[in-house]
């Protein structure tokens, strides 16, 4: 096995170790935003319910707030972007590596 | 040599996937409506030197060698799968990753600014994550603090002749960290503290942020070192363009 190969899968488990054993460990936490946390700490410094001046584009072409089914869809579809991009390009350059070790061989 | 590429881009895949099954949540980034018109003007024209500079030198890049092209749209992918994927945390709350440390790695850090703003608005149009009045601030927390501290740790690990893959890692690290840092400054000047002023408000608004976003900085570092050791195998020719050394000469055009 090669020293690149090992080292991609132990960082690997580690990456989903860290990410996954939260989950667990802590069994009442909601697991909400961390913005969320963030507009308390606001609300708590100025002493009253801050009042945002600003409401985000779709919820006023809307006219209400992005249901989380379709939030959900928009994360997705951003995450489907991005390895689309990213695993495309990776391919394009192993077939091309691999092209070339054939040819050299 | 072929069975390891294969496993490595399974591996990537499953990792991916894995994290695409977290809750979602809205997290990080100052939410929209949240700074005072007058902080939304500041940091918007703090910006426009920065993206100016990254314009200029992601011309110079892609003049010099068109092929980063497809390395460039790897790194802005990456910042956008990264900041989609929101992730559990020690704290009890998700938030996500920046992805800014692999572009500001590759392309120096000024031009992550310009990749940094499409991600920014997509979240802040479609999503209501962000937002289009503090894109100024996030801009620059995100897209131009990170970066440079990214870019900076990197620089001086290298002096310093740690392991490439370590200043990979330290270098995602700290970038991600950084803006984290760099937000709750934001918030702070907007909302100092009665009692303690600035400081004060700081230190609260980082306690939120931080150990939060520490263990999801640890993963942004491993997954770039993944990344950087994919390129590093498959994309030679693009990386020593980049003036990485990874043993393959090549004549670049000055």
């Amino acid at each position: 096995m090669s020293k690149n190969k090992k080292t991609v899968i132990i960082l690997s488990i580690i990456i989903i170790l860290i990410a996954l054993i939260p989950i667990f460990l802590l069994k009442n936490a909601k697991f909400g935003g961390s913005d969320d946390a963030g507009s308390q700490v606001v609300s708590e410094i100025t002493g009253s319910d801050y009042k945002p001046w600003f409401t985000p584009v779709m919820e006023t072409v809307t006219g209400k707030e992005l249901p989380s089914e379709v939030e959900t869809l928009f994360f997705c579809i951003q995450t489907g972007i991005g390895t689309g991009i990213i695993f495309f390009f990776l391919g394009r350059f192993y077939e091309r590596s691999r092209a070339k070790e054939q040819k050299e061989s | 040599m072929k069975s390891r590429q294969i496993k490595i881009i399974i591996l990537l895949s499953i990792l991916a996937l894995s994290a695409g099954i977290t809750p979602a949540v809205s997290a990080m980034h100052i939410m929209e409506g949240y700074l005072p018109p007058r902080y939304v003007v500041a940091w918007g024209i703090l910006c426009i030197p920065f993206l100016a500079a990254g314009y200029f030198s992601l011309k110079k890049t892609l003049q010099r060698q068109r092929k980063t092209l497809t390395i460039l749209a790897m790194a802005g992918a990456y910042m956008f799968l990264l900041s989609s994927l929101k992730i559990p945390s020690v704290t009890g709350s998700c938030s996500h990753m920046t992805g800014s440390g692999l572009g500001a790695l590759l392309f120096g850090p000024s031009t992550v600014g310009i990749l940094g703003i499409i991600v920014l608005l997509f979240q802040a149009i479609l999503l209501a994550h962000g937002g289009i009045t503090t894109l100024g601030a996030n801009t620059f927390s995100m897209a131009i603090a990170g970066p440079f501290a990214a870019y900076a740790v990197y620089r001086i690990c290298r002096k310093l002749k740690v392991n490439k893959k370590v200043c990979y890692f330290l270098a995602a690290l700290v970038g991600d960290l950084f803006t984290y840092c760099v937000t709750s400054m934001q918030l702070a000047i907007a909302f100092p503290s009665e009692t303690g002023g600035v400081s004060a408000s700081f230190l609260k608004f980082l306690a939120v942020f931080a150990p939060t976003q520490i263990p999801l900085a640890v993963i942004e570092g491993l997954l770039t070192v993944i990344t950087m050791i994919a390129l590093e195998t498959y994309a030679k020719n693009e990386l020593s363009y980049l003036g990485f050394d990874v043993g393959v000469k090549i004549n670049v055009k000055e």
